[in-house]
This record gives C-alpha cells, structure tokens and sequence, in this order.
C-alpha cells in the first residue's frame, strides 16, 4: 500500500472554502430530507450525512475536463463539482431547470459540462464506464482522468471486479473511490464482504495501487486523491482509493435503522467531519455560524428556484430516447 | 460488382470505418491475433495495431460498459460479444446504462456505441452458443437493432451503425458468415429504419429476418414454381426503428403475412410485426398472419433434435401455404 507523503498543509483558507462546501451540501441534504418526509418530494432519496469530506476532498482535487461516475447518493459529488443548489434541488422536484432536466431525479444526477457522467442506481452500474472514459483519455493521450464513487457494497459485484482487473490490465486513466461507510443498505460489512475492514486487498487483487485514507479527515481525503489524480493522470495506471467514512443517517429517507445498535449510530455522530474541520480550524461560534447561514442561505434559494421551476409536459417523456 | 461474404463484408466495414475516423476502435474476446472466433476482426491487428484492436478478458459487462464510457467521452467503439448467448452476462449495462443515458441525462449524453454479436443454430453447439435473442434488445426504448441478412445489407448498416450517436446492437448469424453476394463497388452506408423488399409478389407477404430471409427466397421460389404463388419478401433488416411503412403497403397489396425468424416464435419479434400488421391493415387481410419460427424447447445439441426445432424453408413454405389456402 502506497502512503501518502503530505508535502505542504493545506491553507486555512482553502479549508474554509472545503467548510463551506460541506456545509453546503449537508444543509442541502437536511432540507432535502424535511421536504421528503413534508411530503413535497417525489421519489425516494438517498443522503450522504457524514461522508461530505469525502464528496469534497475529491472532487476539489479534480480538475476541469476530468469526469465522474456517481451513485444513488449523489448530492454530495454533485454539488462539489460545481452544479448549482439550484439545479440540483429543482432535479429533485422534476422540474425542467434540473440538472437532468426532470430525467433524471435525485438517483440520475447528470452534469456533462462538470464532468458528471451520471449517477448511477444499479450498485456498480458506472464503473466500467468510468474504465472506459479512462482508456479513452489514454488513447487519445489527453490529461484527463475519470473518477468512480461507490461504496463498500459494491466490491462484491461483478462489474466491479471486471472494471478494476480491465482498468490495470490497460493502466486506464482512472481512479475508483471506495466509500467504505460499512454498511450495504441495512446488512453490515462483516456480513456481506470477508475483507470489509480492509477493502485495499481488493485493489491488491488486482495489482492496484491503493490508498488507505480517512474519510473524516477533508485534508486528507484531498491529498490522497490529488496524489492517486496525479498518478492516473500521468498514465502510471489506476489507483483505488480506500476511504473509511461513517453515513450518519439510515440508507434511505425514512429508513428507520432497526437493524443499527444505537452505539453504532452515535459512533457515527463521533465521526462528524463537518465538527473535525470546525475544530481543525479552530472556528469561534460566531465564524462557524457565518459560514452556517451562508450554507443554509444558498439552501433556502434553492430549494425557492425548484419549487417555482417550471415542470415538464407530460409528453416530454418521449424526447430524449435517441440521438 | 464485386463479390464478398458476409464476414468479408463486415470486415470491410469495420476496416472502413477505422481508417475514415480515429475515434473508431475494437474491442472484445480473441479478436486480435486470433481475429475472432467467426475470423471477423481477420488482418485488424496487422492494419491498425493493438491500441485499436484490443483483445479483453472474459468480461462482458466490462467490455460493454468500457465501450459505453469510451463512447461517451468521444469515441466510437465497436465492442464484440462473441456469442449472444454471453450477451446476457452484458445486459445490465445494455440496459440499464447504454440505454438510459441520454434520457436519464435529460438529453445531455450521446452513447455512440456498436455492440456487434452473432448467434444462430444449424451447427449443433447446444443450447448456449445459438440462441437468437434480439427480440429481447428490441423491446428496450434507447436502442437501436439491426439484423442484416445480406453482405451488402451487413456492411452498409454496419457503416451507418458506427456512425450512429446511438447505442446499437448488431446481430450478425453464424450461417450467414460464408454467403457469398455481389457488393457495391464502393462502400454505400444503408440507412438505418430501411426495410428492403428482395421479392416482389402479389398473393401473400413475408416477413423475414436473418437466416430465415434466405429459406424464404427459397421457399418462395418453390411456392412459385411449384403452386404458382406470387410472394413478396421483405426484410426490414432494422428491427429497432422498423420501417412499417413498407411492411404495411405490401400486405395492403398481398393481404396476406408471414412473419419468420430463427427465435422462438412465442413473443418473438414476429409477434410484434403482426401487431403492427393487424392493427394498421385489418381490414385488407384475408386470413390470420402465420408465424414461423422455432419450436419452444432451447436448443438440442443432437443434430435431428435441433433440426426439428429449428425453422426451415419447408416450414415457411407451409405458412405460406396454410394462409394462401384460406
């Protein structure tokens, strides 16, 4: 397993941008979560409380022309890549000025001109695809790498073996980022994977360079990526990032977690990296709760954008199905 | 004109197309050194080199799903499954990524992607190497099917398929590798959507894909001969978009159908033309569209258990019989 050497620290400056973007996205997805359960929106969701260092150490190292693949909890790499709130929010209304433009909701979060290539709901659904973006930037020599997002659950499906042995096979430009969150919807990892609390030795399967980061930490989770971003980028092959991230709330809204001890659930709440960076930084109330009302600011016009956002036709359903 | 197989002729089409576009290249199991195990992809390697003809692992959602991404990061792939039997093992990411993500996106991505495979019977492999499964492909919105009969049909909408901003499975079949036919001189791409009527005729129609489009010409030539029935054969040759138009104008002339095709005839592709039929020219037809198409058993591997599952001329000639006579 490579390590990560931390060559310089990160300014303070750029870890209050990394607060706010986190904070972005966890007021996001409380509110998300008040207007489901309000009844106000359609579908079902998905949130990733707890793992938004991971969503913005990542995609904060990415750069302009690198693509990614995401998953059904999608809000968090969406927003850090750049889409607006206010796309993302009126995705999860249908409504026509959504990322996906109505298409998609909260599961299908597109934004080709961030490099979003989609989320993707069937678990492993993206990841040969994201091989494949990368052997296409390989081919064509461009520096420019594609990103997976998946979690702990998908190590055990079948396009996950065949993306990860294909993608060093051909040293595609890839990077796979594992959000090891222990849990596969209600079943712990100890039940569904034999090397849950190491999932590096799936890389190590496949001869893959892997990285064991903390998913809590956002400087970390930056470093690391910048680093296995560099490695992939420079065509030295992919890299599999094992990150160890704690998801605060149950697998869907409204799951009621009976299956979660309530130690379980309060090691989690432990873990809060939005609290780590606060204290990392040494923030006063009075600081935190400017970057607060910042977040929950850009939340409350959002979530004003969707609600008056203009809704699809009924026949819009049949544009789109081909080229 | 020139004469080429049909493995000729998707060859050329493949080497066209490679030569005309960087973007294009091949991917799929043995088909670099060993040129394909139907001997397609035969010379690529020599010609274009390993980056564009890459051998893969046995992995068919990788290959399916690595042509996905390449194709939407701007490239052309065409992957090669090397039996529609293993297509199954890609579906997931035929059908739920391929297809779904132009919609899905809202119409932001375009997945220009060539899945070419081939199955068919008549050889005895058993009941996994030859199943005909693209009724299953057509029933899909998002993708589009081609299932040419012919080496100037295969190579022209092979051509219009790599060329295509769609997700496009193309069936090839087994038998039909080693047909001879004349070709054009030059490389005519063959709209995708484009029926072709191979016969004309006046007593009754028949519909008719792949192998079964070669039994029929047979089978309408010995109903001419021998019984002096006029029959009209067409094969739409896209079956995703379908050309109805043409299907529909002829039985509107012959007032009589026959749908046939190597696949199980229960909810075959067949039984969709024949909705088509009846509903847009019920009033013209005479008698009840016949199907053929194969007996509901998977394929056995003794060879007179297979042939009596497996359609032939014969059986069309008795379609065409048993709807003339009515």
């Amino acid at each position: 397993m490579a390590k990560v050497e931390r060559t310089q620290a990160l300014s303070d400056e750029a870890l209050r941008h990394f607060l706010s973007e986190m904070l972005l996205i966890r007021r996001f997805e409380e509110k998300v979560e008040e207007r489901f359960r309000a009844g106000d929106l359609p579908g079902f969701l998905h949130v990733a409380i707890g793992q938004e260092a991971v969503a913005v150490g990542v995609c904060q190292a990415m750069v302009e022309g690198d693509v990614f693949a995401s998953t059904h909890r999608a809000h968090g790499h969406t927003l850090a890549r750049g889409t607006s709130a206010n796309a993302v929010m009126a995705e999860l209304y249908g409504k026509k000025e959504g990322c996906s433009h109505g298409y998609g909701g909260s599961m299908h979060l597109y934004d080709v001109e961030r490099g979003n290539f989609g989320a993707n709901a069937v678990i492993g659904g993206g990841l040969p695809a994201v091989t494949g973006a990368g052997l296409a930037f390989k081919l064509r020599d461009e520096p420019r790498v594609a990103v997976a997002f998946f979690g702990d659950g998908a190590t055990n499906i079948g396009t996950f073996h065949e993306s990860l042995n294909l993608a060093q096979l051909w040293k595609t430009k890839t990077v796979f980022v594992c959000e090891n969150n222990r849990w596969a919807e209600s079943t712990p990892g100890w039940q569904h994977s034999p090397v849950w609390d190491d999932m590096s030795k799936r890389a190590l399967a496949y001869d893959m360079r892997s990285v064991k980061v903390d998913g809590q930490d956002v400087e970390a989770v930056y470093e690391a990526a910048q680093d296995a971003l560099e490695h992939a980028r420079s065509g030295e092959g992919p890299v599999f990032l094992d990150v160890e991230t704690y998801r605060m709330h149950g697998h869907y809204i409204g799951d009621p977690q009976v299956y979660r001890t309530r130690e379980d659930r309060q090691e989690a709440a432990d873990h809060d990296p939005i609290t780590r960076l606060r204290e990392r930084l040494g923030l006063s109330d009075e600081d935190f709760d400017g970057f607060d009302r910042q977040a929950h600011a850009t939340v409350d016009a959002a979530l004003e954008f969707a609600q008056n956002g203009t809704d699809p036709a009924p026949e819009d359903a049949l544009a789109n199905v081909y080229a | 004109m020139p004469e080429l197989t049909y493995r000729e002729a998707v060859r050329d089409a493949l080497a066209a197309a490679m030569r005309e576009d960087d973007r294009v290249f091949v991917m799929g199991e043995d088909i670099a050194e060993m040129g394909g195990s139907m001997g397609v992809t035969q010379g690529l390697l020599e010609e274009f080199g390993p980056e564009r003809v890459r051998n893969t692992p046995i992995s068919e959602m990788a290959i399916v799903g690595a042509g996905i991404g390449a194709a939407m990061a701007g490239m052309r792939p065409v992957v090669e499954i090397m039996y529609e039997d293993f297509l199954t093992l890609s579906l997931e990411q035929i059908v739920n990524q391929a297809a779904k993500h132009r919609y899905m996106s809202g119409g932001q991505v375009t997945v220009p992607l060539t899945i070419r495979t081939q199955g068919g019977a008549g050889w005895s492999p058993g009941a996994q190497h030859a199943q005909q499964l693209e009724a299953w492909l057509v029933h899909i919105p998002g993708l589009k099917v081609v299932f040419p009969s012919t080496p100037e049909d295969v190579r022209g909408l092979l051509w219009s398929a790599i060329h295509d901003p769609n997700p496009i499975v193309f069936f090839e079949h087994r038998l039909l590798y080693p047909v001879k036919g004349e070709v054009p001189e030059r490389l005519e791409p063959i709209p995708l959507g484009k029926a072709r009527v191979l016969r004309e005729g006046t007593d009754v129609t028949v519909i008719a894909i792949g192998p079964l489009v070669h039994r029929t010409l047979e089978a309408a030539q010995r109903a001419e001969e021998e019984e002096g029935i006029s029959v009209e054969v067409i094969d739409p040759r896209t079956l995703q978009p379908l050309d109805e138009e043409t299907l529909v104008a002829s039985v509107k002339k012959t007032n009589r159908a026959v749908v046939a095709h190597e696949a199980v005839t229960r909810m075959g592709f067949g039984a969709e033309v024949a909705a088509v039929l009846q509903y847009q020219a019920f009033d013209y037809l005479d008698a009840p569209i016949e199907r053929v198409g194969a007996k509901f058993a998977p394929l056995a591997f003794a060879p007179v258990m297979e042939q009596f599952v497996v359609p032939n001329a014969g059986d069309v000639l008795t379609a065409i019989r048993r709807t003339v006579g009515r």
